[in-house]
């Protein structure tokens, strides 16, 4: 459970000659528990907002909180250490990595944190079943379809109890039968493990299963709404 | 294409081509120099003494003896001369003698020698350090070689005695002073060898008009065919007389030189075809890389033929870049050392072995320059054909699909 | 071992292991490509080696000795004149004990050998036969009658092609000629006892043996000695020897090592080393440029995944150490393969290359014509260690780059 707060952030990209603003003076905050919606079109700001939530972008200017510890003030190897502890990701593709088979992947991050082996198993095989996919632990990410990566993505994301889930364009490429299955599996996460989840997209079908969904555009936020998911 | 193909990757590129250029430039120098070197070995062991090739008596080769002489050698030294007006012609005479100082006695081979064209033949005469070569043909002076001046504790004006068999068999005396000492660099001859004139040799040793050999010195060895047929020619009439060229007067030196290529080629083939592995590599993954690409163009309606070919092609490319630069540095750096010289240390010692020089130099020709850098194009094109064939057996479809 | 921030050693090496694996065809050709040269290194090197070992082996068998005393003025003017009384008892003692294993005296001097048809300059030996086939004399270079048989034999020893170049024959006698103390002339005539056949053609055309009784005798030398020859522990470093031999010789001996009364040989040993070090790194060169190009696209090929890493919390150094096991792992295998691919090459090559194609022309570099391919641990040692360290240097940059990746636009490559 993260609380996050986000203030003034502004982050320009030169292009070539175009000077793009990212982020223009955001402000966010975001409560514990929370499913957050990010939406928008491309170039709207909403990766870069994520980023920089993670800890994988510098800002410009403004200020960024998670539970009252200043994100934007920390250096390289502390932002690795929150990335590492307390934050999971989820991106569009490519979230695995290919020599690793599901199970391996999942118990990444624990080994990377120093999890003795018995306990990162143990861990790692009761999330693949909470996300259904236990009988393809050994299998290797090509041997998965893409909804199946998708999911194993998010079990290692959660598995190492993150205070937050940052999930960029999640469903982006699969078909509506796994993104539908995809955004269930967030959402019963959300509520049993009480994990923020804050998820950026442009798919009206993602949106619908938001709490709050937070509207951007040419990096400012131009709405945001309590929603009742249905 | 081919060309805009090679630059999508340049660092890739780069290095593949680095690879080339860096075998190459080894290759041409290190051919350049070892030609040199045999030029140079060769040449050097020839004006030593025996000239490029020799007219003996039949059998004189294997067994040297006095005996087995040349009648009327000097006149047939002026005839081999107007036969050969480029060539440098001296009549000699060997024999065996005991040489006897105040102080000291040895053995050593006493050679007759023309003053007058010896000069032009042999290197010796150049190299008297102290006193003066021969220079008349009737007197009784000697020239020795450094060591054994030195053994004989004897030098400039001492008086040698000469002791010996005639070619008759009977005994062989003569007082000799010594006029001259040389030093060649390769202690054997500096030990052992001494030289007289020949008028004088043969009026001590009873040979009449005799002598045992005539040595021809040329120009350049690819004159060496024509010259032993000319010579040949000139004693054809005469029994019992046969011309000898150097490689039967130093059979060592053509095999060293054979030895020497060989373990060479070796080297250089090692070389080569872990450049062609590199290209292979390379222009694999290039291929691969490129599946789908090739396989849309393939359904366009290409034919895999030019497919193919296009990755030759690239190569072709590359290795011609790598041809160039490599040529190019390795013709510089050849051409430093054809300057100044290349040895590396405890080279002077092999070089007094060998009669080489000091110091190396690479020899630029055509051929040196070359030769290495087209095998190198010819083997990269060679490592390109397994990833041309894995394209002309390309499926569109499969291609199309592959990630 | 947990590093808390970054994967254990085992967890990184698999990740090297199975990424090695990833593109077969690129990884099998970049091990053949580091085995054929490591392949080459060796063997070239063994066969140089063996050349080079050879020649000196012999080199030193005709001197004869590791070490050799003499009077100061014998080498400038060998003659009976420059000859040492017999070793004193110090020096005797010295000669007796470790590091010496085996000492000969040994008389030497230029003489004349004259048979009925043929004269010939020739070196005399007055030798004692034991000793001297302790000190390198090989018996089994007599090819017919015997070697002589104690310091007092009557009979003569010589090469084949002397007795060819004499016109004479076993069993037939020579008159041999030196030169005694004052200038006398002494000669004498000997029986041929025995013929020998020398590695080089030069040796059998000069040398001549006799026992050193008989040449003293002829000589009258009394029991004065031209040189003593000491042969004791590796000649590859026979200063020990050297100092041994010196320090007990006293002032009125030379003493010298074969590395100086050759230098030609002595040389060789050094420049051998130096050749084999640039022929390695020669073809290690070769090899870098494909090693760089294949990790630097296995790097390429996995940014967003080195990027992922990141993001996940893996710190840049775990990067960059997978990226450098990786290339460890395949010099590793490269090295394995081209060692073994060495070995069974050299094996089979035990007995020899027969060389007697261009006989003539190795002999006139002072080798004999069976080529012993000679495979010596530190040359192995200094191959593989050239290739590993390297290997590892050249590797680096592919794998810092790797680690310098950030993570955002890593992933952005999406």
């Amino acid at each position: 459970m993260a609380e996050i707060k986000c203030v003034e952030l502004c982050k320009t990209y030169r292009q070539g000659d175009a000077i793009i603003k990212a982020l223009d003076h955001v402000s966010l905050d975001i409560e514990q528990g929370a499913f957050i919606c990010l939406s928008g079109p491309s170039g709207s700001g909403k990766t870069t907002l994520l980023n920089m939530i993670g800890g994988l972008d510098a800002l410009d200017s403004g200020e960024i909180s998670i539970d009252g510890q200043r994100v934007d003030l920390l250096e390289k190897g502390a932002l690795a250490d929150l990335r590492l502890h307390h934050i999971g990701f989820v991106f569009q593709s490519y979230n695995l990595i290919p020599v690793l088979s599901a199970r391996e992947n999942v118990e990444f991050v624990m080994q990377v944190q120093g999890v003795p082996a018995a306990e990162r198993r143990r861990k790692s095989m009761a999330i693949l079943e909470e996300v259904g996919l236990k009988d393809m632990e050994g299998r290797r990410p090509s041997q998965l379809s893409g909804g199946q990566q998708q999911r194993v993505a998010v079990a290692r994301a959660i598995v190492s109890q993150p205070k937050l889930v940052l999930a960029d364009e999640p469903t982006a490429n699969l078909d509506s039968v796994s993104a539908k299955h995809l955004m269930e599996l967030f959402v019963e996460l959300n509520q049993n493990h009480r994990v923020t989840f804050l998820i950026s997209t442009h798919d009206e079908r993602v949106m619908r299963y938001a709490q709050r969904l937070v509207r951007m555009r040419d990096g400012k936020v131009v709405s945001d709404e309590i929603q009742i998911s249905d | 294409m081919a060309w805009r193909n090679l630059w999508r990757h340049s660092r890739r590129t780069w290095l593949t081509v680095t690879a080339m250029v860096f075998s190459n430039v080894l290759l041409v120098f290190m051919i350049a120099l070892q030609f040199g070197t045999y030029d140079m070995m060769i040449e050097n062991t020839l004006k030593a003494f025996s000239g490029h090739l020799q007219v003996q008596a039949e059998g004189y080769q294997d067994n040297p003896k006095l005996r087995t002489s040349i009648p009327a050698v000097t006149a047939l030294v002026d005839e081999l001369q107007r036969a050969l007006p480029e060539a440098e012609v001296a009549g000699r005479a060997a024999a065996f003698a005991l040489a006897s100082s105040e102080q000291r006695s040895f053995g050593i081979q006493l050679i007759g020698a023309q003053p007058g064209v010896e000069p032009h033949v042999s290197s010796i005469p150049n190299l008297v350090r102290r006193g003066r070569y021969l220079e008349r043909d009737d007197v009784a002076e000697i020239v020795l070689g450094s060591v054994m001046a030195r053994n004989l504790k004897a030098d400039v004006g001492s008086e040698i005695t000469l002791l010996g068999s005639g070619r008759d068999g009977s005994f062989a005396a003569g007082i000799v002073t010594v006029v001259g000492v040389f030093e060649s660099g390769s202690s054997d001859m500096d030990r052992s060898f001494a030289e007289v004139p020949l008028a004088w040799f043969q009026d001590t040793f009873t040979m009449g008009d005799h002598g045992n050999s005539i040595a021809i010195a040329l120009g350049d060895l690819a004159e060496v065919p024509a010259a032993v047929q000319s010579a040949k020619s000139v004693i054809g009439p005469r029994e019992g007389l046969v011309v000898v060229d150097w490689n039967t007067l130093h059979p060592g030196l053509r095999q060293a030189i054979q030895a020497d290529l060989s373990s060479g080629w070796f080297m250089y083939g090692v070389l080569i075809i872990l450049v062609a592995f590199s290209v292979l590599n390379t222009q694999l993954m290039s291929v691969m890389e490129r599946t789908r690409e090739f396989g849309v163009i393939s359904a366009l309606g290409i034919r895999p033929r030019r497919l193919a070919a296009l990755v030759l092609l690239e190569t072709a490319l590359m290795a011609l870049i790598g041809l160039a630069l490599g040529l190019c540095l390795g013709w510089l750096v050849s051409l430093y050392f054809s300057i100044n010289g290349f040895s590396y240390p405890g080279m002077e010692e092999v070089a007094a072995r060998y009669s080489l020089p000091g110091a190396m130099y690479p020899s630029i020709t055509v051929g040196t320059m070359l030769l290495g850098p087209i095998v190198v194009f010819g083997f990269c094109l060679l490592a390109a054909l397994y990833p041309a064939l894995r394209l002309y057996r390309l499926r569109p479809v499969a291609a199309m699909r592959a990630a | 071992m947990a590093t808390g921030h970054g994967l254990s050693l085992t967890a990184v090496s698999q990740l090297s292991w199975r990424n090695l694996w990833r593109n077969q065809r690129r990884t099998i050709i970049m091990l053949l490509a580091i085995a054929v040269g490591v392949w080459a290194m060796i063997f070239m090197t063994a066969l140089m080696r063996g050349m080079v070992d050879q020649m000196i082996e012999d080199g030193i068998d005709a001197l004869p000795g590791y070490v050799q005393l003499h009077h100061p003025d014998y080498r400038d003017d060998p003659n009976v004149e420059n000859s040492l009384p017999p070793p004193g008892p110090e020096l005797l003692v010295a000669l007796g004990s470790p590091p010496v294993e085996a000492w000969a005296r040994r008389v030497k001097v230029p003489a004349m050998a004259s048979s009925e048809r043929n004269n010939r300059a020739v070196m005399l030996l007055g030798v004692d036969p034991q000793p001297e086939i302790a000190v390198g004399f090989d018996p089994s270079s007599i090819v017919a009658g015997r070697f002589l048989e104690g310091p007092n034999d009557p009979g003569l020893v010589v090469g084949r092609k002397l007795l060819e170049r004499l016109e004479t024959d076993l069993g037939k006698r020579i008159v041999i000629m030196s030169q005694g103390p004052n200038n006398s002339i002494a000669d004498r005539g000997f029986r041929i006892v025995g013929v020998f056949e020398g590695k080089l053609s030069a040796q059998e055309e000069n040398l001549v043996y006799a026992a050193i009784g008989t040449t003293q005798e002829l000589l009258g030398m009394g029991e004065q000695i031209s040189e003593i020859a000491v042969k004791g522990g590796d000649y590859r470093d026979a200063s020990a020897l050297y100092a041994w031999v010196e320090q007990a010789a006293g002032g009125q001996y030379e003493v010298l090592p074969w590395t100086k009364l050759d230098t030609y040989l002595g040389l060789m040993l050094g420049v051998m080393d130096g050749f084999v070090l640039v022929w390695v790194v020669v073809i290690f060169m070769a090899l870098s440029f494909g090693l760089v190009n294949t990790l630097m696209m296995a790097v390429f090929e996995r940014v967003r995944e080195f990027g992922l890493m990141q993001a996940l919390g893996m710190k840049p150094a775990s990067i960059l150490y997978q990226v450098l096991l990786e290339a460890l792992m395949l010099l590793i295998l490269g090295l394995l393969l081209g060692n073994v691919m060495a070995v069974a090459s050299i094996m089979p090559l035990r007995d020899g290359i027969d060389l007697s194609i261009v006989a003539e022309g190795i002999e006139m570099m002072g080798a004999s014509s069976t080529l012993y391919p000679a495979l010596k641990p530190k040359d192995l040692v200094m191959a593989n260690t050239v290739v590993i360290v390297l290997g590892i240097l050249t590797s680096l940059l592919p794998a810092w780059r790797a680690s310098r990746y950030r993570p955002v636009e890593a992933i952005a490559k999406t």
